[in-house]
């Protein structure tokens, strides 16, 4: 029942919000810097898996190594 | 403008069906015709090359992938790892060695409308290992294609066996969750967050390795099972034209007591028309397993000597230097790059026991790259 | 259950919330005003009577450059039927944009919209756009992004608004 009030309390509060709701302040026709090579978190997927490959087998740690965003966001 | 639900908002509806049959409707329209980009096609070839802790492993790597129709890409890769190994483990222990590892892999990407799926699949061979994995990613374009949320799950199953005893058989499974967001802050600034969640279980040791109870060696105990989560923050950015910023920090934990921290600082800079240059500096520190010992003074159920698991810090330093050839025979844009890093690592908990003394060693990783994408 | 409806009327809110479509298609065309790659200003208002096609692109946009050859073919089948090809490039460097038009051999007039004034007017939702305006200035068919396949659908799309 608590679950139940929260949820139609965040559902008003997300229906009076969708009116204020902030619009994507970055156009497609500015994306121009983001589609240079200078501004992805990963350029070349063979260098960079071999190197975390390189850390995984000599380290405790692993994982959470990224999934790529951002770039042209053409089509 | 104002969106489209918000005047729906304020109206109230009669029935719950009618409301989210016209708020999906507005989503379907926002939706439109549009459709993910998919990776270019390209081929890659590379050289990598590591050398230290007495460890070398060199070999080659190459990559082609492919357009299909309209909206499908296809890969394959070929790596090939030619290990010669005399590190510390092996020769305290045993003799240097030599093998060689193959790994297969194969993927397609399918892009509909804002989403990209994607499938692969990849085998690794090794004399006495052999790693199957399977992977399922999605990513999703969402607000304006300012924010991009994935979500990855990953299956391995494992085979262990031992040189010279042909007797021993084991298995490992591997289960992996990924989600992360990317997110847009300016035309010249980005953001991600990564978390992903590993699942092991089975034989999760070396059949070779030794751990050390009151200073006589015994065969290493591991738990059948490990659980760990890790989670990481990265940011990059242009600071001047041509010049970028990049900051990332990783925070790994599990239920074998270990936590790492990983952050890495690196820029990049444009020098001339055709040359990217880049460097990088890397920390890593972590806190050792709980049945982890250099030499256990007590009889535990677990026990391991696998410095892997132990207690140091890590620092590396490198460089990357990219040449653009531009477009050769009109088609092909083709990069040819160089990297090379050194790292540094000191053990708190493990020693060398040849000398007695804390156990410390200096790497070398090259890798040399050819991409041509078209 | 009754908590999982809601949770997901919750997220259909937020969603629905996101920005809705680009310029309404039957609307007047907004008009521009635009130096061109070769010297001159063009204005949209004066290509009234005529059907135009407005390609919004960049240098940095792959599809955008792939499409370039299809625009350049409709332009030369059409042009002397009362058509008009207008490329609206929106480079930052419009150096970099007049130099990749004369690389690809673009016959079409190039208009740079350096300050980005007139993709702000046609709120444009991706990279390429392409709008086809019919003779009396009215927005008819905008295409967002290109695939290969698409300029059949343009094709089709002009002799329709050139029979008018």
């Amino acid at each position: 029942m608590k679950t139940l009030k929260i949820l139609s309390m965040l559902l008003l509060v997300a229906q009076l919000g969708a009116c204020a709701m902030p619009q994507p302040w970055v156009k497609p026709y500015e994306r121009e810097r983001l589609a240079d090579p200078i501004l992805q978190f990963s350029r070349n997927s063979l260098a960079d898996k071999h190197r975390e490959h390189v850390f995984e087998v000599r380290e405790g740690a692993h994982g959470a190594t990224g999934v790529q965003g951002g770039g042209c966001g053409c089509n | 403008m104002a969106p489209p639900a918000c005047k729906g908002a304020v109206v109230a509806a009669t029935s719950l069906w009618k409301r989210l049959a016209g708020l999906l409707g507005s989503l379907l329209a926002v939706g439109g015709a549009k459709a993910a980009d998919l990776p270019p096609d390209e081929t890659d070839a590379m050289v990598h090359v590591y050398d230290g802790g007495g460890v070398r492993a060199s070999g080659p790597v190459l990559l082609v992938r492919k357009k299909l129709a309209d909206r499908v890409s296809v890969s394959g890769q070929y790596y090939v790892d030619m290990v010669s190994n005399a590190s510390i483990d092996v020769v305290t222990t045993a003799s240097p060695y030599k093998e060689t590892r193959n790994e297969f892999t194969l993927g397609a990407d399918y892009a509909y409308r804002d989403s990209v799926l994607t499938v692969s699949g990849s085998s690794s061979r090794e004399p006495d290992y052999t790693a199957n994995t399977l992977n399922f990613d999605v990513t999703q374009e969402v607000f304006g294609g300012m924010t991009t949320v994935a979500m990855g799950f990953t299956r391995g199953s494992d085979k262990v066996r031992k040189h010279g005893d042909d007797t021993f058989q084991d298995t490992a499974h591997h289960w992996r969750y990924r989600l992360g967001a990317t997110q847009i802050l300016s035309p010249r600034w980005l953001m991600s967050a990564n978390f992903e969640a590993v699942s092991d279980e089975g034989f999760l040791g070396s059949p070779y390795r030794v751990a050390r109870v009151f200073g006589a060696a015994v065969p290493e105990r591991n738990p059948r099972t490990r659980t760990s989560r890790a989670i990481k923050f990265r940011t990059i950015a242009e600071v001047t034209p041509g010049t970028a910023v990049r900051a990332e920090y990783r925070y790994f934990w599990d239920t074998w007591a270990i936590k790492a921290h990983t952050a890495e600082f690196g820029a990049s800079r444009y020098v001339r028309q055709a040359w990217l240059v880049d460097g990088l500096l890397r920390f890593y520190s972590q806190q050792h397993a709980l049945f982890y010992s250099d030499n256990a003074a007590a009889e535990t159920a677990y026990v391991s000597r696998n410095r892997q698991l132990g207690t140091y810090k890590g620092v590396s330093l490198g460089g990357k230097v990219t040449y653009s050839m531009g477009k050769v025979q009109g088609r092909y844009d083709v990069k040819l790059s160089g990297v090379y890093e050194r790292m540094r690592y000191r053990f708190s908990d493990f020693t060398d026991i040849r000398t007695g003394a804390l156990y410390s060693y200096d790497a070398n990783l090259l890798q040399l790259i050819v991409s041509a994408t078209f | 259950m009754k908590a999982v409806r809601l949770l997901f009327l919750l997220l259909a809110t937020l969603a629905a919330a996101l920005p809705a479509a680009a310029v309404a298609p039957s609307g007047a065309a907004p008009d521009f005003t635009l130096r061109s790659m070769d010297g001159p200003n063009l204005r949209l208002q004066q290509q009234r009577g005529r059907v135009v096609l407005v390609n919004f692109w960049a240098t940095w946009c792959g599809p955008c450059r792939e499409e370039m050859p299809q625009l350049n073919k409709l332009y030369d089948k059409y042009r002397s039927s009362g058509f008009v090809l207008l490329g609206v490039n929106v480079d930052d460097d419009a150096n970099k944009g007049m130099e990749v038009a004369h690389k690809l051999g673009v016959k079409f007039p190039v208009l740079l919209d350096t300050d980005k004034k007139v993709s702000k007017l046609y709120d444009l939702a991706t990279m390429p756009s392409t709008v086809l305006i019919d003779r009396e200035g009215r927005i008819r068919y905008v295409h967002r992004g290109y695939m290969a396949g698409y300029e059949d659908s343009y094709d089709k799309q002009i002799r329709e608004l050139l029979k008018e």
